[in-house]
């Protein structure tokens, strides 16, 4: 009968813990010692694993500027891949403890979702991509024709909105990750692929010929792009938030890869420099991390235009100038909130 | 453990009976703290993060469009419609699947058993390489092989100018009822009627002189010829919707898509080499002396199929069969894997998806699925019960 008492009160200690837990994320993720960062299936230039296995490009290097200002290492990293269906729900279940995959911020996700989002990164819109041989020059012209489009996302809401809007008909093709949309695109399952027009610029660098197809002019919706954690800890939303703008008031003030460290170390004349660097004030310790937090964050990967350039800027295949996506006195629509 | 003990609850123990009903106390106490644990565990989760549960969303615009429904459905609709749609295209994807599977299984059964050494060795190196390859794994390759190997919509094969075949799918006509059409309906559901009816008379009359009437060919008759000779008579009250091309793609008439062919196919295979073996093994559990007294009485080949084999492996082959309908049934939940948007892919996935509802979209489909199984099952128990032996 001990072995039965013992039993039973085992089970009624995990079931008690169960719900004692709930600690707080900054909590777990040092006590892992790592960041699970939810990101795409492969999105090259955002999101994907390079030939040598590696997590490379725009979002993941968000990962890991969190994980260097929380854990001093911006490799201390454990991607994990999600469908645009999954992801939400492997953020909620705890199987990731920050998300970073293309997501568009909406009233429905933040509320209904319970997420909570960080500062847009990345400006974007939906667009349509169709061969060059279709002879399409414009979205209106698209009546009758089958898209691809993946699930759970935004696009396939604007596109059933767009295409009623505008009283024409379609037959959507429900695909669950990139890579299986551009395999049916390039089957000829669907005429046109719709996605995010970044999502476009990536998907159409993977052909060996980009110019025989053609991204349209119409952008249908808005998708402010941004990371996002779960409700309830404000603590570590609050991490996210100040990382993110941290990384984007660091391009403004110049603080590059290369020099943060420096400016770190040493007291400079400049205050907003030194509170962001942590060579003055506080503004670590309000947030429950190192003093030094941005500038590991901005040694580990960049500044915001460096972590832009980098991934997905003019210089790389997917050719992406900086338009809304560079600094309010650039022309761009990034004002990041001041470091005070 | 032989010495005689005195401790009161030992000897409890070691009492057979006593023993049993401890071992099922705990055994239901561990079984229902596991329960609470975990459900207590998704409602704390789900309060820490600020979501309760609630079906109220199934009223709600779905805003997302199916390309697949066989009822009236836009994005306009409610997520419950949404569901409605995918249950209806898991069910068509299920009897179709059944159907077909069934048809092939007995053809493979049969074969098996046949005494022509290549129609013997092409069942079993078909139920071989079928059986031992993933169902997920066919459902991929025949999708695969549907989008590359068939044409674009613009070459499409063509057959007639009223089917058309390409990796679109394949885009058949669908009739449109003429008002004439009762006529038919009526002289369609008559016939049936009469062919119930004929059988019933047929066997009392050869219960009480041993004549034989040809029941199938008078039933054959009354259902189909006589319906299509009105059918002529009275001009043809059907038009076809036959696709054509505009644009894009086929407008009118009916498709298939290419998502439901593969899903289709894939399971009709993969299940016909498993029924094809329950087949066979239902019919060498006849054993040959059954036949063999038949033959002596004279009877013919088809007869002694017809009345002496089949009846008797049919008790054999029902119930695995059973579990090979709820196994098709539940496989075509692997629709997920290329698209078809089936109950898992609507409710199970976008809606759950866009409402953030995952505790209850997967209760629905749970109960759903549960539901079809059931279904199944008593269906087929029934059955199986009408076929057993009488013993008198
Ligand atoms: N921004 C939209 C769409 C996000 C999305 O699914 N984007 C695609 C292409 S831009 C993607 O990231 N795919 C990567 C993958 O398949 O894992 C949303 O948040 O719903």
């Amino acid at each position: 009968m001990k072995l039965i008492n013992k039993v039973l009160t085992g089970v009624a200690l995990t079931a008690m813990t169960a719900t004692a837990a709930q600690a707080s994320t900054l909590e777990d993720v040092r006590a892992a010692d790592e960041l699970k960062c939810v990101v795409t299936t492969g999105l090259a230039g955002f999101a994907a694993p390079n030939a040598a296995g590696r997590w490379e490009g725009f979002d993941a290097d968000f990962c890991r500027a969190v994980a260097a200002a929380v854990l001093g290492d911006g490799d201390k990293v454990k991607f994990v891949p999600s469908t645009g269906k999954t992801r939400f729900t492997m953020l909620n279940s705890g199987e990731g403890d920050i998300l970073f995959r293309n997501t568009t911020e909406t009233l429905s996700r933040d509320v209904d979702l319970k997420l909570s989002f960080l500062p847009v990164n990345f400006y974007d819109g939906q667009g349509f991509m169709v061969p060059a041989s279709l002879g399409v020059s414009s979205a209106l012209e698209l009546d009758g024709a089958s898209v691809c489009i993946q699930t759970g996302t935004t696009t396939e809401l604007n596109l059933a909105d767009y295409f009623r809007t505008n009283g024409m008909s379609y037959e959507p093709v429900a695909i669950e990750t990139n890579e299986e949309g551009f395999t049916n695109y390039v089957a000829g399952r669907c005429d046109v692929y719709t996605t995010d027009a970044s999502g476009l610029a990536s998907t159409r660098a993977k052909f060996e010929d980009p110019t025989q197809h053609l991204v349209l002019p119409e952008i249908i919706s808005k998708e402010p792009l941004g990371g996002a954690v779960r409700h309830g800890d404000d603590q570590w939303a609050d991490i996210g938030k100040w990382v993110v703008n941290a990384l984007i008031n660091a391009e403004e003030m110049g603080i590059t890869q290369a020099n943060a460290m420096n400016l770190a170390s040493n007291v400079g004349n400049n205050p907003g420099i030194n509170r962001l660097v942590g060579s003055e004030g506080t503004m670590g310790e309000m947030l429950g991390l190192g003093p030094k937090w941005a500038a590991q964050a901005i040694a580990a990967v960049g500044n915001y235009g460096e972590i832009y350039e980098r991934n997905v800027g003019p210089n790389t295949p997917l050719e992406i100038g900086r338009g809304l996506n560079n600094l309010w006195n650039k022309g761009g629509v990034l004002y990041a909130a001041p470091i005070r | 453990m032989s010495t005689p003990t005195t401790n009161p609850l030992l000897r409890a123990w070691y009492d057979k009976e006593t023993r049993s009903v401890i071992i099922q106390i705990i055994a239901a106490a561990l079984i229902i703290s596991f329960f609470a644990y975990i459900i207590n565990n998704a409602v704390t989760n789900l309060a820490a993060i600020g979501k309760d549960i609630n079906f109220g969303f199934l009223w709600q615009n779905a805003s997302y469009d199916i390309n697949q429904s066989l009822i009236e459905y836009s994005s306009t609709s409610s997520h419950f419609k949404a569901m409605i749609v995918g249950l209806i295209n898991t069910l068509l994807v299920a009897v179709a699947g059944i159907f077909l599977a069934t048809i092939l299984g007995f053809l493979l059964g049969i074969m098996r058993l046949s005494s022509n050494w290549l129609t013997q060795k092409i069942a079993y190196v078909y139920i071989e390489y079928i059986r031992n390859v993933p169902v997920l794994l066919h459902i991929l390759l025949l999708y695969g092989v549907i989008l590359n190997a068939l044409p674009r919509p613009k070459s499409s094969y063509n057959l007639n100018d009223t089917f058309f075949l390409n990796n679109r799918g394949l885009q058949m006509p669908s009739p449109e009822f003429e008002s004439l059409f009762w006529v038919v309906a009526a002289f369609l559901v008559g016939g049936l009627a009469f062919s119930l009816w004929f059988k019933r008379y047929a066997k009392k009359i050869q219960d009480a002189t041993g004549k034989i009437y040809p029941v199938g060919m008078i039933s054959i008759g009354a259902i189909v010829l006589l319906p299509m000779a009105v059918y002529f008579l009275i001009g043809s009250p059907i038009v076809w919707d036959v696709p054509a091309l505009k644009g894009f793609n086929f407008k009118g008439g009916i498709v298939l898509r290419p998502e439901f062919i593969a899903l289709w196919l894939a399971l009709s295979l993969y299940t016909a080499a498993f029924i094809g073996e329950i087949v066979r093994a239902g019919i060498i559990a006849i054993s040959h002396g059954q036949t063999e007294a038949a033959q002596a009485l004279g009877l013919s080949n088809s007869f002694i199929l017809k009345l002496v084999v089949i009846p008797q492996a049919l008790r054999v082959i029902i119930p695995p069969l059973t579990s090979q309908y709820l196994n098709l049934a539940k496989n075509s939940s692997l629709a997920l894997a290329i698209g078809y948007m089936d109950v898992v892919a609507t409710i199970g996935g976008i809606s759950l998806n866009q409402t953030g509802r995952e505790m209850e979209c997967m209760l629905i489909v749970m109960a759903i699925y549960l539901a079809m199984s059931l279904l199944i099952s008593s269906v087929m128990n029934w059955y199986n019960d009408r076929i057993q032996l009488v013993e008198r």
